[in-house]
């Protein structure tokens, strides 16, 4: 025993998995300490927050200033202010009045800018452009002529008498310590569509699929081991109606009967733990099927018969003549049945037929409401892709930890 | 011809200890229908050591499972101590176990491989009634069982079978025997997975259990040599059937059949004495 643990853990296959599984479910144990709180709370006003660090205005103004001088700090602005969509618009104007344009590159801000000092001139209206097109290019003018010019802009109060007073100046070398500012929010994966935080969703989620994983392999395993037990050793006729009754959920396609039941069960009934089951129960067919075939070629061994002469019990006997035997192999099929629960619990909510939404988020719940609120079209992608990631890394460190099992318990597959 | 090697006693005024009238043994249905053992009559006595020879898919081995209740006939009748036999139900079953117990083999796949020695021997002791024995006792019992088949069970306790070789782990298989004590002991080619020297060894040993214990002892084998050798009585099986059978003296030494006349032909020396001398019977696997 000690030595087949001990090989285990000598295969690098099993060991890559191993690492990032365990790095998984310390995240999973680890995050909500730091950063604790309901996970389905909405922080975000609106949707779809970018990942990032926000900072509150409110408190930014009343901080603490200090000065710096940054070389770099006109032309980053610069270079941050101006959109795509206002360079598009820039070279569009260059092309109306004719200059040349086949070397420009509209990412390099510095040359952008000071091919627009020199070509533009508010007073010629090029050919053919509309009157509305070339109030835009005053506007974008004037906007750049402000982010150019000066150093300090002023910011006014209304006075007591209705005029307005000069009260505060900031200075463009004028910095605040987001550590000195009161309320700083990093978001490392933005928003979802409900403005809720998405990485602390994403961690909440993981726990609960690997949880429903856990929980649909434990269902599919006992069943099929149970059924492939019995059927494998008794054989007769409790073999053929336990094949009967596998057989027929063989037959009918697994998923289909997994979308029925759950659409009969109904969104209220619903939670984690019931959608578990049922992808339990639908899932145990092939795990009986092969237990059976392995327990059917031990069955007439010798030392299964030594236990008999033995006047062992039948249950004796599957416990220690058989379950030892086809372990390593069980364990394997547990590990796919794990995998497994845990896409099909992303397929079933992806179809709206996942576990209710209002107690836990699960990876395809987060799934479904990102394609909902068309995450994928408008570029939201820290909604979905780092959802498909968790699941990826999820079903590929168990199926590397299966495909290491494997070769240790396998010799002929070792390479 | 030479005179058998070893006294023969003769069994056929002893009491009948298992018998059979008209045994069958079919498999599959229609056109893969095939009789494994073909109505076959048998008497075994008590104390006797028999032989049973033939080639490989003679039925021996589905035989063996029949007289085991491993698996059951399907046609005929088994009688064990002059009654019917009856093995209808698990409770049934081990009564019967308790009188006929096996030695298989391939010892390597005869141990759960999961449990250690002890636990082997422990059983036995408990299916023999000693459940309430103190451990000084079981220990004893177990020590004594290993001085009988020259195993030492202080080196053996904490071991898994996989860790003995293969005559050792044949050896423990007769001390298993030698602590369940049953009326009739069925040896399936014990000796043709270990080596000459070992399987001198243990034929010593089963009979000496035999002699010791007055046990039945129902030995397979496709050695010939062997069974004349060892035997008491022969049955030689062909094709599911006894072809012959009778006093060892009397079959191999002048066999009737043809296909025995084949057997012992394609042993060989089996005219010439085996000489015992030369090999030392206390010898470790």
């Amino acid at each position: 025993m000690k030595n087949t643990i001990r090989q285990v853990f000598h295969s690098p296959k099993f060991v890559g998995g191993f690492v990032i599984f365990v790095a998984i479910l310390l995240t999973m144990i680890i995050y909500p300490l730091f950063n604790p709180g309901n996970p389905l709370q909405q922080i975000g006003v609106g949707t779809f927050a970018k990942p990032g660090t926000y900072v509150s205005l409110y408190d930014a103004t009343r901080a603490q200033t200090e000065t710096f001088r940054l070389p770099e700090a006109d032309e980053n602005r610069l270079a941050a202010s101006l959109t795509d969509e206002d360079r598009v618009a820039m070279v569009e104007y260059f092309t109306a009045v004719g200059v040349d344009i086949t070397d420009l590159d509209t990412s390099d801000t510095d040359t952008l800018l000071q091919m627009w000092e020199d070509n533009y001139d508010p007073s010629v209206r090029p050919k053919g452009m509309t009157g509305a097109r070339v109030n835009y290019f005053k506007r974008l003018n004037n906007s750049l002529q402000d982010l150019k010019g000066g150093d300090t802009v002023i910011i006014a109060e209304e006075g007591e008498d209705g005029a307005l007073l000069e009260s505060k100046s900031i200075s463009t070398t004028d910095y605040v310590r987001t550590g000195a500012v009161a309320n700083v929010k990093t978001l490392p994966l933005g928003t979802d569509n409900f403005g809720r935080d998405v990485l602390k969703e994403l961690v909440s989620a993981t726990g609960t699929s690997i949880g429903i994983g856990l929980l649909a392999g434990v269902v599919a395993t006992l069943i099929g081991l149970t059924f492939g037990l019995l059927a494998g050793y008794l054989g007769g006729f409790v073999d053929d109606f336990i094949m009967f009754i596998t057989n027929i959920f063989t037959v009918i396609p697994g998923f289909v009967l997994l979308i029925l039941i759950s659409y009969s069960i109904g969104q209220e009934q619903r939670g984690a733990a019931v959608v578990a089951t049922v992808i339990g129960l639908t899932g145990w067919t092939w795990t009986a099927r092969s237990v059976r075939s392995q327990v059917i070629s031990l069955r007439n061994r010798d030392h299964v018969n030594l236990s008999k002469l033995s006047g062992h019990s039948l249950l004796r006997i599957i416990l220690t003549d058989i379950l030892p035997y086809i372990a390593s192999y069980v364990v394997m099929a547990f590990i796919l049945q794990v995998s497994s629960g845990i896409l099909a619990e992303a397929q079933l909510s992806l179809l709206g037929l996942g576990p209710r939404t209002t107690e836990v988020p699960t990876l395809g719940l987060m799934m479904n409401w990102a394609m909902l609120y068309s995450a994928h079209t408008n570029g939201s992608w820290w909604a979905y892709f780092p959802v498909i990631l968790v699941i990826t890394l999820i079903s590929f460190s168990l199926n590397l930890m299966n495909t290491g099992l494997d070769q240790v318990f396998n010799p002929t597959l070792r390479d | 011809m030479s005179e058998a090697v070893r006294e023969q006693k003769d069994f056929t005024n002893a009491p009948l200890c298992l018998s059979g009238k008209g045994v069958t043994k079919v498999f599959g249905f229609g056109d893969k229908r095939t009789v494994a053992v073909d109505h076959v009559d048998f008497e075994f006595h008590e104390g006797e050591f028999v032989s049973i020879v033939g080639e490989s898919g003679s039925g021996k081995t589905t035989l063996s499972k029949m007289l085991l209740g491993l698996s059951n006939a399907t046609e005929g009748e088994i009688y064990f101590q002059g009654k019917l036999r009856d093995i209808s139900n698990g409770h049934k079953k081990k009564e019967y176990w308790k009188g006929i117990q096996a030695i298989f083999q391939d010892p390597f796949s005869s141990f759960n491989t999961f449990q250690k020695i002890d636990t082997v021997l422990l059983d036995c002791i408990n299916m023999r009634g000693g459940k309430n024995l103190s451990k000084e006792e079981k220990t004893k019992l177990m020590t004594e069982a290993c001085n009988f088949v020259n195993l030492k069970f202080a080196e053996l306790t904490n071991k898994y079978p996989f860790e003995l070789s293969g005559g050792q782990m044949q050896r423990l298989m007769i001390a298993r025997i030698f602590l369940l004590k049953p009326k009739i002991l069925l040896a399936d080619e014990p000796t043709s997975m270990v080596d000459a020297c070992s399987r001198a060894t243990i034929l010593d040993m089963l009979l000496n259990l035999r002699d010791e214990t007055g046990m039945t002892v129902i030995f397979i084998t496709h050695d010939i040599g062997l069974a004349y050798y060892i035997s008491d009585s022969v049955y030689i099986m062909e094709h599911g059937k006894f072809v012959e059978y009778g006093k060892a003296d009397e079959v191999i030494l002048h066999p009737q059949a043809a296909y025995t006349k084949r057997l012992i032909s394609d042993v060989p020396k089996i005219h010439e004495e085996w000489d015992l001398s030369t090999v030392d019977l206390k010898a470790d696997a």
